[in-house]
C-alpha cells in the first residue's frame, strides 16, 4: 500500500481508485454528464434557433382556429375549431380504424389460422401461400396496392359496382346498409350494457358454483339467455325501434342513406386488417401447436367430450400462449395506421403534420403526439404484464 | 430365410388415389372444402393470368427499369453501382467458398438471379446488351471468388475474421464509392440527393442493421447492468423509441433535428433518414441483444471471474460471443423487416423504391391509371428478397441447430 498517499484516498484500505463501489459510481455519474451535457447542448441550439425564427415552443396554438376541412371525423368537426379539437378528433380517427381494423384482423387471422391446421390439403396451402405473401411485402406497398391500384380506379358513382348485400364500391367509398340509431337509442342503451355485464357476471358465478359444488348450473345457457334476453325486452319496451335499417339509395350525383366508408378509411383497413392478419394467424397457429396431444389425450381419457376438451383443456392452454403477442399485434396495427398519412386518411399523425405546415409548432405537436402513441404502447405493455403475472399464478 | 425376406419388403408407397383420398376427400365436409378452394384457385388464376398477359400495360414498368434500380443516379457514373455490385457479388463467392453450405446455397441462388435477369424476355431497347452482359458477367465474379475462397479455405489461409472485416470494408467503400468527391475528376461528388430506387432502399437498410449493431448492443448491456442510472437511461431510450411507430422517429429526424442542430452542422436529408433508421432499428436491435444475453446461463459468468477475468474482459471475451450466436436468426429477421420499412422514407421525401413507382406513374399523363401494374411489381420485388432472405436464414437456423435448444 502506498502509505505516503493521503488518508482520503483510502476506503476500508482499499484505494478509491481500485474500490468497485466508488469505481461504479463513477461510472454513473460520468454517463449521465455526458448525456445531460449532449441533451443541454441540443436544447440551447433549439432555443436559439427558436429565438433567431420567432418558432413558438408553448401550447397556447391549441387553442386558435384550425382553419383547414377534414375529410372525416367521429365528432362533428369544422375549421372554425380549435388546434387541439381538430387533433382530438384525429386521434378519435386512429382509434377508430385501430377498432373496427382488430376486430376484423383478428376474425381474418382466426380463420387463416384454423385452415393453416386443416387437414385439408389444399386449403392448408391456400392459407400458407396467403400467410407468406402477405407478411413479406411491406405495409405501405399493400396500402399503396390498395389505395392507388383499387380504390382510386372504381368507377364513378353511377356505375358503382354492387355486391350482395347490398354493398356498393365507386370511387366516392364504399356504401352499405348500416343500423343507425334513432332517437330512442338512448332508452335502450342500458338494457343493451345490463344485459352484456349480467350475462358476464352469471356465467362467472355459476360457473364457479358448478366447479365448487359439482352441480351442473348450465352457466354458458344462463348467460346466453341474459345476453339476448335483456336487449330484446328493452327493444320491446322502448316506443319505437333504437336502431332503424338505412339501405343505401342511389340519387342524382351520389348515394343517400346506409353507412358510408370513405376510399381512404376502407383502403386503409382493408391493408391493415389483411396485413397483421396473416401476423395473427401464425401468433394462433403457434399457441394451438404449442399445447401437447398429451393434454388433450388426458383430457379424453377423463371423459370429456370434445367441445369440453376444447373449450376447458386446449384454448385455456393455448390462449395463455397466444394472448401476449396477440396484444402486442393489435398495438402493432393501431402504431401502423399511422401510414395513413401516406394515403390521406386524417389519422392523429396527419393531423398533426398539418398542423405543422399551417402553424409552424413542430417541437409540441411532436411531442404531444409521441405522447399519445407512447402512453397508447404503455398501457398495453400494463395490460400483458397483468395479464402474464394471472397466467403466471394460475400455472403453479 | 424366405420368410424374413418377405417381412421386410418395403410397404407399398400409398398411390396417388389413397394420398387424394387422406387429404382431400376424407370426409363430406373435407369434400366440399376441396370442391370451394379448386374453384377458389380456378378464377384466381385465371384472372390473374388474364391480367398479367392480356390486360395489363407493364410500359411504366418495363421502360424505366434503370430508374427502379438507382433511381435518379447520373448515368454516366453508373459504372460506380456496377463497382460495387461486381465487389459484392465476389464477396458473395469468396464466402461460399469460405463457409460452403447455405452460404452456397444463397450464392447460388444469387447467380441464378442474374442469368434470369440477364435474360428477361424485354425488348432489347429497355434492357440492353451491355447491361444483360454486365448482369451475366456477375457470375463469373461468383464462380471467381468462389473459386478462390474454397482454395484459401483448403489451405486454411483464410481466416474468418478476415472475410467478416472485408465484408465491412466493402461497406465502407460503397459509401465513398457513391457519394464521391468534390475535387475528384474520376469520382466527382454525387448528392445523395440523387440516390435512389432498389439501391437505396438497400443502403437505408444496410446502414441501418450495421450502424444499429454497436449502438443495440450497448444499450442491452446498459439495459441488463447493475447501475441504475445506466439502466434507467437505456430503458427510457428503448422502451421510447419501440413505443412510437417507424413515420414518427423518421419525421423527427428529417424535420425535428436541423432545429437541434447548430447551423454551422447541417446534415443531409439521406443521412438524417439513416440516423432516424439506426436509432429506430437499435431499440429492436438492443431487445435481440438482451435475449441472447438472458439465455447465457449464470454459470458461465461465474466460471470467467474464477478465471479472474474482470467483468470487461467477461462480458467482451465470453458472455457477447455467446449472446451474439444465439441471436443471429433474430438480426436477420430484424434486417427483413427494417428491409421492408425503408419504404416509409418516401413519406420524408426521400426517392426509395416505392416513391420512385409513383414519381414515374406521375411522369407520363398516359400512365396515370397504371397504378397497379407499378405497385404490383415493387411489391413482387420486395416479395422476392424478403422471402428469399427469410429463406436462406431458416435454412442457416436449421443447419446451425440455433433455435432448437
Amino acid at each position: 500500500m502506498d502509505s505516503h498517499l493521503p488518508r482520503f484516498l483510502y476506503r476500508k484500505g482499499v484505494p478509491v481508485w481500485r474500490d468497485v463501489v466508488v469505481l461504479k459510481w463513477v461510472a454513473q455519474i460520468a454517463s449521465a454528464v455526458l448525456v445531460i451535457a449532449f441533451i443541454y447542448f441540443l436544447i440551447s441550439n433549439l432555443l436559439e434557433a427558436a429565438e433567431a425564427r420567432g418558432l413558438g415552443l408553448g401550447y397556447g396554438f391549441l387553442k386558435t382556429a384550425a382553419g383547414f376541412p377534414m375529410a372525416e371525423s367521429v365528432i362533428p368537426y369544422d375549421p372554425s375549431r380549435s388546434f387541439g379539437y381538430a387533433l382530438w378528433a384525429g386521434f378519435l380517427n386512429t382509434i377508430k380504424v385501430s377498432i373496427v381494423g382488430i376486430f376484423l384482423a383478428t376474425i381474418l387471422g382466426l380463420i387463416a389460422a384454423l385452415a393453416r391446421l386443416s387437414t385439408n390439403w389444399l386449403v392448408r396451402n391456400i392459407a400458407g401461400v396467403y400467410v407468406n405473401i402477405i407478411r413479406n411485402i411491406p405495409l405501405l406497398v399493400q396500402l399503396f396496392i390498395w389505395y392507388f391500384g383499387i380504390f382510386q380506379q372504381l368507377p364513378g358513382v353511377n356505375q358503382a359496382l354492387s355486391l350482395p348485400g347490398p354493398v356498393y364500391l365507386s370511387q366516392r367509398g364504399l356504401y352499405m346498409v348500416g343500423m343507425l340509431p334513432t332517437d330512442t337509442f338512448s332508452e335502450w342503451l342500458p338494457f343493451l350494457v345490463g344485459g352484456l355485464v349480467l350475462s358476464w357476471l352469471a356465467y362467472r358465478l355459476l360457473l364457479a358454483y358448478q366447479v365448487r359444488s359439482g352441480r351442473a348450473t348450465y352457466p354458458a345457457l344462463v348467460g346466453l339467455i341474459l345476453l339476448i334476453g335483456l336487449p330484446s325486452v328493452g327493444w320491446l319496451i322502448a316506443s319505437a325501434p333504437p336502431l332503424e335499417k338505412s339501405v343505401p339509395v342511389l340519387g342524382n350525383f351520389n348515394f343517400t342513406g346506409g353507412l358510408r366508408l370513405t376510399p381512404e378509411f376502407a383502403a386503409l383497413l382493408a391493408g391493415l386488417v389483411v396485413y397483421t392478419g396473416a401476423f395473427i394467424a401464425e401468433v394462433i397457429r403457434g399457441g394451438i401447436l404449442s399445447v401437447s396431444k398429451g393434454q388433450i389425450e388426458a383430457a379424453k381419457a377423463m371423459g370429456l367430450s370434445s367441445i369440453q376438451t376444447l373449450r376447458l383443456v386446449t384454448l385455456p392452454l393455448a390462449l395463455r400462449v397466444i394472448i401476449p403477442p396477440l396484444i402486442s399485434q393489435y398495438l402493432n396495427l393501431t402504431k401502423n395506421s399511422s401510414l395513413a398519412v401516406a394515403i390521406g386518411f386524417v389519422d392523429m399523425f396527419f393531423v398533426g403534420r398539418t398542423i405543422i405546415n399551417q402553424a409552424g409548432q413542430a417541437l409540441p405537436v411532436f411531442i404531444l403526439i409521441m405522447a399519445i402513441y407512447l402512453s397508447l404502447s404503455l398501457f398495453t405493455s400494463l395490460i400483458l404484464n397483468f395479464y402474464n403475472r394471472r397466467v403466471q399464478l394460475v400455472e403453479r | 430365410m424366405a420368410t424374413s425376406e418377405s417381412i421386410v419388403t418395403r410397404p407399398p408407397q400409398p398411390g396417388i388415389v389413397v394420398w387424394l383420398k387422406k387429404n382431400l376427400f376424407s370426409n363430406w365436409l373435407n369434400t366440399l372444402l376441396t370442391v370451394f378452394s379448386v374453384t377458389v384457385i380456378f378464377l384466381t388464376a385465371r384472372g390473374l393470368i388474364n391480367w398479367i398477359f392480356f390486360q395489363a400495360d407493364w410500359a411504366p414498368v418495363v421502360q424505366n427499369l434503370r430508374l427502379y434500380a438507382v433511381g435518379p443516379y447520373p448515368a454516366e457514373q453508373i459504372w460506380r453501382v456496377w463497382v460495387i455490385v461486381y465487389m459484392v457479388s465476389a464477396m458473395m463467392g469468396v464466402s461460399a467458398g469460405k463457409w460452403g453450405g447455405t452460404v452456397l446455397v444463397f450464392a447460388r441462388a444469387m447467380g441464378v438471379a442474374y442469368l434470369l435477369l440477364a435474360l428477361l424476355p424485354i425488348a432489347l431497347e429497355y434492357l440492353g446488351i451491355n447491361t444483360r452482359l454486365m448482369l451475366g458477367g456477375n457470375l463469373l465474379a461468383i464462380l471467381a471468388g468462389y473459386l478462390a475462397g474454397s482454395r484459401l479455405e483448403r489451405r486454411n489461409r483464410l481466416k474468418a475474421r478476415w472475410v467478416l472485416l472485408a465484408w465491412l470494408a466493402s461497406f465502407g467503400l460503397t459509401i465513398l464509392l457513391l457519394g464521391g468527391f468534390r475535387n475528384v475528376a474520376v469520382l466527382p461528388r454525387v448528392e445523395s440527393g440523387q440516390w435512389g430506387g432498389l439501391m437505396l432502399t438497400f443502403l437505408l437498410a444496410t446502414v441501418g442493421i450495421v450502424a444499429s449493431f454497436p449502438i443495440g448492443v450497448l444499450l442491452a448491456l446498459g439495459r441488463q447492468s447493475k447501475l441504475p442510472i445506466v439502466k434507467a437511461m437505456c430503458i427510457t431510450f428503448i422502451e421510447v423509441v419501440r413505443g412510437v411507430p417507424l413515420v414518427t422517429i423518421l419525421f423527427m429526424t428529417s424535420i425535428l433535428l436541423p432545429l437541434f442542430l447548430p447551423d454551422t452542422l447541417r446534415i443531409d436529408r439521406v443521412l438524417r433518414a439513416m440516423l432516424g433508421m439506426t436509432l429506430f432499428a437499435a431499440a429492436y436491435m438492443a431487445e435481440n441483444v438482451r435475449g441472447g444475453l438472458q439465455s447465457i446461463s449464470r454459470g458461465q459468468y461465474e466460471a470467467a471471474h474464477a478465471m479472474g477475468l474482470n467483468n470487461f474482459q467477461t462480458t467482451l471475451l465470453i458472455i457477447l460471443p455467446q449472446a451474439l450466436r444465439v441471436v443471429i436468426p433474430a438480426i436477420v429477421g430484424q434486417f427483413i423487416a427494417l428491409f421492408m420499412d425503408t419504404t416509409l422514407a418516401i413519406i420524408i421525401g426521400l426517392l426509395e423504391l416505392l416513391a420512385v413507382g409513383s414519381a414515374i406513374l406521375n411522369s407520363n399523363p398516359q400512365w396515370l391509371l397504371l397504378d397497379m401494374e407499378v405497385y404490383a411489381f415493387i411489391a413482387l420485388i420486395f416479395w422476392v428478397f424478403t422471402y428469399s432472405m427469410a429463406y436462406a436464414s431458416r435454412r442457416v437456423e436449421q443447419a446451425v441447430g440455433l433455435g432448437v435448444r
